[in-house]
Order: structure tokens, then C-alpha cells, then sequence
């Protein structure tokens, strides 16, 4: 029992530690890519590594209250919790998480609770761009929701069960990816994930020449850290659910840097090369195309 | 063992260094000065490889860039932003305007020496400065970090008496809080 205990623990630890450098790295990567096509130098690839590094040995950092001052941990927890249900690798080598049935569901919820806590901690600072900002995530959430639950209710009609362990074994039983043998499924679940990484066109929440960074306007110092550092765990941990559902899981670490990498430049490269959407063309977008495979993907799954 | 002096100079050099490599400006456009921050940034000049970064708002921002002539109206408002930003903190001066008052030394309306309201760690000189220069000042500016000198914002909390009287010299309504950081 106690050895169990432990075992899962060090699980955590691991992938976190695995989640956190990834993560920020490819955060860095992200700055040096978008150097690259504006024809600049760009900041090395271990910049944000310094970043938080400063952010979290700053010696002050205000707050306007309990709510404010819990709203970055709570990002933390989803991010966390997020991360400890999705299997890194496959068969449950290595890092032992905490996969149960039904945390397809529950993965659901959770990736929403963070930017929920988020947003009460931003109501509280009183400042009216964080106002601003939560409201455009909010609508920005009722966007991209749609055409990703749909994604994953496709998956879960099609394949009869809501765990993403089972999801994993039916690609490796087959040896087929569900990106192919659900492709309308892949197509919503990706566009679904342009809003979820907040990148350009769809950084209509943070924008910080409009916006002065809206939600995160008032955090600075440790707080800004802790957003940093959650930012980059929840960054991984998509990643991973989607190469997990969608690319057939990895068999080691190599395999999943590169898959995750690969699926990380799909909305990065799209990014630099738009410019910012208004709100409701952001919604608009989310709901016209994205929505379309959605349908077609349940309608597959149904009747084929 | 976590206390002692030997391993908070390691900390402190670490520290120090990311401190010196994650600059986060906030660049205050009070003057002409300001035109050539964009060139500074974008692609001729690109101070992100530097890691100096531009910062939305006060409570993010390392270094206030206080680019050229200050009204007695702005100063009032880059104090108050001033004192917003989180410690450790930095200012620049740009252009000789925040010197000695440049080609404005004998206007009615703008304040003369920088010094005097806020605590500057490095001023950069020309009028107006190339992006050159700039970078320039951000390269003193990090050898001061590094070598821990760059300490404006200790000097202000010490010396805070002398500086608000300074201010409240040339703001003749002050309506703000007294400390608001
Ligand atoms: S130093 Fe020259 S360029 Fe700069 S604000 Fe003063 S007058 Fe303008």
C-alpha cells in the first residue's frame, strides 16, 4: 500500500518535472520561431526558463484580496490535475498516472475549472481590463467547447467507452491511428485547438497592446510566475491528450517529444502569420467550420 | 546550511543573472524620445535576443523607460506608475532631457533633472538617442544588475522623505496616496 503510494507520487513528480521543462521550452521555441519569420534574431530557445526564473525571485508581489491571490493557484490545480490523468506514454510505462474510467469525462470539467478561478481572481483586482478579458475568454470558451466536445463525443460513440486508456489499446490493437480512421473527429478536435492555446488570431484575451494583458493585468512577481509555470504544465499536458487520442500514443519520451512538437507548431505557425480576430469573429469561426466536422464526425461515428 | 552567506551568494548570482537576461520594459512615451523605441524592437535592431521584452502593464514590468522631456502632468502619473512595478526595479533615462533638461531647460512647464523625482540607474544621452545607444544602455544597465549596483529602488525607499518633497515641489495638487506600492 505504502510502496504504491510512493510509487504514484514519484509518478507526479516525474511528469511534472517532464511537463514543466517541455513546456517552457517549447514556450522559448515559440518566441524563436516567431523571431524568425518577423526576419529577427529572437531570444535563445531557454529564454522563458530565465523569465520565470526572474518572476519568481522578485521580492515583492501585491494582491487585492483572497480571491485574487488563490485565482493563479487554481490554474496551477487544473493544470495539475489535468496533466495526472492523461497517460504520458503508453502502457502506463514509467510514469504511473491516475487513469481511471470516465476520465475522458472528467478531463472535460477539469480543463475548464482553471480559467473559471482565473476569472473570479481577475474579477477581484478591479481592474476593468481584467473585466474585459474574462469576458472575452469566457465567450472565446463557449467557441472552441463546442467543436471539441463534439470531437471527443464522436470518439466515445464510435469506440463505446470514455477512457482514454481504452482509446490508446484500440489504436495499438489495430495498429491504426484515430487520426485516420477518425478523420472529421481530428479536424474539429485541431481547429478546436487554436482557441485552446490562445495564439494568434485567437489571443483576443491577452492581447497586450489592446488589453494591457487583460486577466493578468494586475499580477505580477510570484503570481505572474505561478501563471507562467501552469501555462506551460497545461501546454504539455494538451499536447499529450491529443497525441494520446489522436496520434497513437508514444512508446518512449523521444517519440512524444516529437509528436507533441509537431502538433505544437500547428497553431504556432498559423499564429504568426494573422493578425488578431474581434470577438465574435472569433465565435463565429469556432462556430461555422470547426462545428461542421464536428457534426460530420458524430454522424460518422453513428451510422458508420 | 540554506542561510548562511556562501549559498545565498550562489543564489544571488543566479538570480542575477536571469534578472539581467528577462528585461521587461515598460516603455512610458512622455517625449519625442520615443520614436525610436520601435526600431529598437523590431527587426533592424531586435533587443529581444538581449531578452528585453516589452511589458503590458506596471505590476509585470522590470524597467520603466522614460523616453525624453517629463511635464510636471506626466510626472506625476510615471511616479504613481513607479511606484506600481514590483522590486526589484529599474529606470532608464533617455535623451538629455531626463539629464539636464536638453533643448527644454528653460521651459515653465517641464522638470529639469530626473534625478530629483525618481531614482535613474542609468541614463542614456543624445537627442535623440540612436537605437545603437539604446542598446547600449541596456548592456550597462545588465552589467549593473550583475554585478548587483543596480539598487535605485532601495535608494528610493531610504531616501523616500527627500524624493516626495522633491515632488511635491513641482505637483501642486497631489491627490494620490501616500505610499502606493
Ligand atoms: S532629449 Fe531631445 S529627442 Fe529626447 S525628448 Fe528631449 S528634445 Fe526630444
Amino acid at each position: 500500500m505504502l510502496k504504491e503510494i510512493l510509487y504514484y507520487t514519484w509518478g507526479a513528480v516525474v511528469s511534472f518535472v517532464l511537463a514543466f521543462s517541455v513546456g517552457i521550452t517549447y514556450m522559448g521555441l515559440n518566441r524563436k520561431v516567431t523571431a524568425r519569420v518577423q526576419n529577427r534574431i529572437g531570444p535563445p530557445w531557454y529564454q522563458n526558463f530565465l523569465d520565470v526564473i526572474k518572476l519568481g525571485s522578485k521580492k515583492t508581489a501585491i494582491h487585492h484580496g483572497v480571491m485574487h491571490h488563490l485565482g493563479p493557484a487554481f490554474l496551477m490545480v487544473s493544470s495539475v490535475m489535468s496533466l495526472l490523468i492523461i497517460p504520458i506514454l503508453n502502457n502506463g510505462r514509467f510514469y504511473p498516472n491516475l487513469n481511471f474510467h470516465g476520465d475522458l469525462i472528467f478531463l472535460l470539467y477539469i480543463m475548464t475549472f482553471g480559467p473559471l478561478g482565473m476569472a473570479l481572481g481577475a474579477g477581484q483586482t478591479g481592474n476593468p481590463n481584467s473585466a474585459i478579458g474574462v469576458t472575452r475568454g469566457l465567450a472565446q470558451m463557449a467557441g472552441f467547447e463546442i467543436p471539441w466536445v463534439m470531437a471527443l463525443v464522436a470518439l466515445m460513440i464510435q469506440y463505446k467507452t470514455t477512457s482514454i486508456v481504452d482509446l490508446m489499446n484500440i489504436q495499438a490493437e489495430t495498429g491504426r491511428w484515430l487520426m485516420f480512421s477518425s478523420p472529421f473527429a481530428f479536424i474539429a478536435a485541431i481547429m478546436a485547438m487554436f482557441g485552446m492555446f490562445r495564439y494568434s488570431p485567437f489571443d483576443i484575451v491577452g492581447a497586450p497592446s489592446e488589453l494591457a494583458s487583460g486577466p493578468m493585468s494586475e499580477n505580477g512577481g510570484k503570481y505572474l510566475f505561478t501563471m507562467m509555470s501552469s501555462g506551460s504544465v497545461f501546454a504539455f499536458a494538451k499536447l499529450t491528450l491529443y497525441t494520446d487520442l489522436f496520434l497513437g500514443g508514444a512508446d518512449n519520451l523521444l517519440v512524444l517529444v516529437l509528436k507533441t512538437f509537431v502538433l505544437y507548431m500547428i497553431p504556432v505557425l498559423y499564429g504568426v502569420v494573422n493578425p488578431r480576430y474581434r470577438t465574435e469573429q472569433a465565435v463565429r469561426w469556432f462556430w461555422g467550420w470547426p462545428s461542421f466536422f464536428g457534426l460530420l464526425a458524430i454522424l460518422q461515428a453513428s451510422f458508420f | 546550511m540554506i542561510n548562511d552567506k556562501e549559498s545565498q551568494k550562489i543564489v544571488d548570482i543566479i538570480q542575477n543573472f536571469a534578472r539581467k537576461h528577462s528585461l521587461w520594459v515598460l516603455a512610458y512615451g512622455t517625449g519625442c524620445g520615443a520614436i525610436e523605441i520601435p526600431p529598437t524592437m523590431t527587426s533592424r535592431y531586435d533587443a529581444e535576443r538581449l531578452g528585453v521584452r516589452g511589458a503590458a502593464t506596471p505590476r509585470q514590468a522590470d524597467v520603466l523607460l522614460i523616453t525624453g522631456y517629463l511635464t510636471t502632468k506626466t510626472l506625476k502619473r510615471v511616479i504613481r506608475v513607479y511606484e506600481q512595478m514590483q522590486d526589484p526595479k529599474y529606470v532608464i533615462g533617455f535623451g538629455s532631457c531626463t539629464i539636464n533638461g536638453g533643448m527644454y531647460f528653460d521651459s515653465y512647464n517641464t522638470i529639469k533633472a530626473l534625478d530629483r523625482y525618481l531614482p535613474v540607474d542609468v541614463y542614456i544621452n543624445g537627442c535623440m538617442p540612436r537605437p545603437e545607444a539604446v542598446l547600449k544602455g541596456f548592456a550597462k544597465l545588465q552589467e549593473l544588475i550583475q554585478a548587483g549596483k543596480a539598487d535605485g529602488s532601495k535608494k528610493y525607499k531610504e531616501n523616500l522623505e527627500w524624493y516626495r518633497a522633491n515632488q511635491k515641489e513641482v505637483i501642486p495638487v497631489w491627490r494620490m496616496p501616500e505610499f502606493n506600492w
